[in-house]
């Protein structure tokens, strides 16, 4: 009793540094430092191949993989038209391009997405909606690479690749300002 | 088959308490629901034995409390509830992906990318760490609508609901995990079908954010993330990821759809982005479509709330907007939480309009429609939108909203 006491105590100590919380107890404060737990399990790579999905905007997460325009088209009439509409222009879902830079536009990726790889983040993750995660890693690229297409952000040989992807130019990146609200007294 | 047994065995039981109604049955789902509607309620409840008790509690067959559904969202009936918390099953809902089914025995978080030690944790293990809990609002940010008289509080802006979180303050999660030097945003991830992701600073999460895995005393709901969320008090409710499964921690914004496609908003011919933080915002919840109202002494009620802390004062106008007197607040008033508000009006019987408008404790007072178009260009986004709301009154007592158009 008495070593686990004192391991105890060496153990708060040491912990303390990191964070202490204190409550109030009749009237006084009381200091308490919040240990570390040691729980979770650290064999993570089992977890980490199957879930880590994203691809950050410098392209780290991408995979293997190529594809041209023209090869998505017909994966794009046979997996998304029905709800993207035949040239992804005429819904009934999101409108998914858009040129157009007037004020009034309707969104599409060519008009308001900031970066190529959410894109085939996007795709990969979420699409086509009724069966997510069901597409291979050169459907994505197919598909990416049509859509970049139409929206007139690569030509029609344009290789979608790994490497060429997150340097693809997206026009309305420069529009993108970050969050100016504040708080206090001015409406912004 | 088997629940039919249940009820005739009870019913001979307590053959009075099912005639009024009040027998649970188990669905097939598992829920539990009034076996019968009731076929008789006794004129006199005294002269007769009352049911008996339950293993759940009921909603009065007479209370008519539902969430308006669409395709993408549903809405909390505010103008129906009392008080300041949200019964859960009234919670708002925005789902991108549908509400999946999550076993809790399955259920795994993993942390990783810029920690010491990465993670992969069970519901036991976040359970056995040290417990939060708090009262805050959750508002999406695209809760506004208008263009038509005939709307409810519910459909102008029930997409904001209060509850009491429960879980593990995510400053004690990576202190499990030890964040490296230079760490500053991480990504949460969630297991839904739209694999739901948001970036996150990591200043926030140790200022305030809270892994959540109980809403108002049981474990939260499915449609709020069930078995584990995060919850992000004052920010738009899309940040505070459902069905968390991953963290990984960065030092850069992964730029998700959520965070470029959708969840910013055109401002000026520029694009906001990382508009986390909810305005202040109020709202009457009576007198309003579609009650009507008799000459005499009305008691306007409200809620009042800021993403930013706390409700200093709410104002209210009964002369559409000419002057404002301040309402009473319910203590206590909570940082980030919806507050109930109260004003004592004598009704004339003439036509007017009402209003009532927020002031937070950083001097943010809420603005019209009009204030939001000189500050943000009429082709703003539809994000963030919350402009007092003003509510006609009519000569025979209607009230009905003053649509607010401007495109
Ligand atoms: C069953 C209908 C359906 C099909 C089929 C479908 N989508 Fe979608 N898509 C949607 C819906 C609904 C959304 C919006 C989801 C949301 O907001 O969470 C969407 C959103 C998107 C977006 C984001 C749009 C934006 O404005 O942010 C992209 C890109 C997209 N889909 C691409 C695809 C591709 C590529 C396919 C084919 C592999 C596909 N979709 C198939 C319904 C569908």
């Amino acid at each position: 009793m008495k070593v686990f006491l004192f391991s105890l105590v060496t153990f708060i100590a040491v912990s303390c540094k990191d964070r202490a919380d204190s409550y109030l107890h009749e009237g006084k404060a009381v200091s308490t430092a919040i240990p570390v737990f040691n729980v979770g399990n650290v064999s993570v790579d089992s977890f980490v191949n199957s879930w880590d999905l994203d691809i950050r905007p410098d392209g780290a997460g991408l995979p293997p993989g190529e594809a041209t325009p023209l090869i998505g088209q017909p994966v794009f009439e046979q997996k998304c038209a029905t709800c993207h509409g035949a040239t992804g222009r005429e819904g009934p879902m999101n409108v998914l391009v858009s040129t157009d830079t007037t004020a009034t536009a309707v969104k599409g990726i060519g008009n308001y997405w900031p970066y190529a790889t959410t894109l085939f983040d996007y795709i990969r993750r979420a699409m086509p909606y009724q069966s997510p995660g069901s597409l291979s890693n050169d459907e994505v690229y197919a598909l990416t690479a049509w859509l970049l297409f139409q929206n007139k952000l690569i030509n029609d040989t344009f290789k979608l690749n790994r490497i060429s992807l997150p340097d693809i130019e997206m026009p309305a990146r420069k529009n993108f300002i970050k969050d100016d609200r504040t708080g206090g007294p001015v409406i912004r | 088959m088997g629940n039919r047994k249940t009820i005739s065995r009870r019913s001979l039981l307590t053959g009075s308490a099912i005639a009024a109604g009040l027998a649970l049955v188990r669905t097939a789902t598992g829920q539990w629901v009034n076996a019968l509607v009731p076929e008789k309620i006794p004129l006199d409840p005294t002269k007769q034995l009352g049911a008996p008790q339950g293993k759940m509690g009921t909603r009065s067959t007479f209370e008519k409390l539902e969430k308006i559904p669409s395709d993408t969202s549903s809405r909390t009936p505010l103008h129906l509830l009392q008080g300041t918390i949200t019964p859960s099953d009234l919670h708002f809902e925005r789902n991108h992906g549908g509400v999946p089914a999550i076993d809790p025995n399955q259920y795994r978080l993993l942390i990783h990318g810029m920690v010491d030690k990465p993670k992969v944790f069970t519901l036991e293990d976040l359970k056995r760490l040290p417990s939060f809990s708090r009262i805050a609002f959750l508002e999406c940010s695209g809760n506004f609508r208008t263009g038509k008289e005939e709307l409810t509080p519910q459909q102008i802006c029930g997409l904001t609901s209060q509850s009491e979180w429960s879980g593990v303050l995510l400053s004690t999660l990576f202190r499990e995990v030890g964040i490296r030097p230079g760490a500053s945003w991480f990504l949460a991830e969630g297991s839904d079908a739209a694999v739901m992701t948001r970036s996150i600073p990591m200043e926030k999460a140790l200022k305030d954010g809270i892994l959540a895995l109980g809403q108002n005393g049981e474990a939260l709901r499915p449609e709020q993330g069930y078995p584990a969320r995060l919850f992000l008090p004052g920010w738009e409710g899309n940040t505070s990821v459902k069905w968390i499964r991953r963290i990984e921690v960065s030092d850069q914004p992964f730029m998700t759809r959520e965070e470029t496609s959708r969840y910013t908003e055109k401002v000026n011919g520029k694009i906001r982005q990382f508009s986390f933080d909810m305005d202040a915002r109020s709202i009457i919840t009576f007198p309003t479509y579609p009650v009507s109202i008799e000459k005499g002494w009305i008691e306007i009620r409200g809620i009042a709330w800021s993403g930013r802390g706390k409700v200093i004062r709410v104002d209210i106008s009964t002369d559409a907007g000419k002057k404002w007197q301040p309402a009473m607040l319910q203590e206590p008033v909570l940082d980030k939480a919806h507050a109930y508000f109260r004003y004592f009006w004598k009704w004339d019987g003439n036509s007017t309009e009402i209003a009532s408008r927020v002031l937070d404790e950083t001097g943010y007072l809420q603005p019209t429609i009009g204030q939001l178009i000189n500050a943000r260009g009429k082709d703003m986004g539809g994000y963030h939108l919350n402009p007092i709301t003003f509510w006609q009154v009519k000569k025979d007592g209607r009230i009905l909203l003053r649509p607010q158009n401007w495109k």
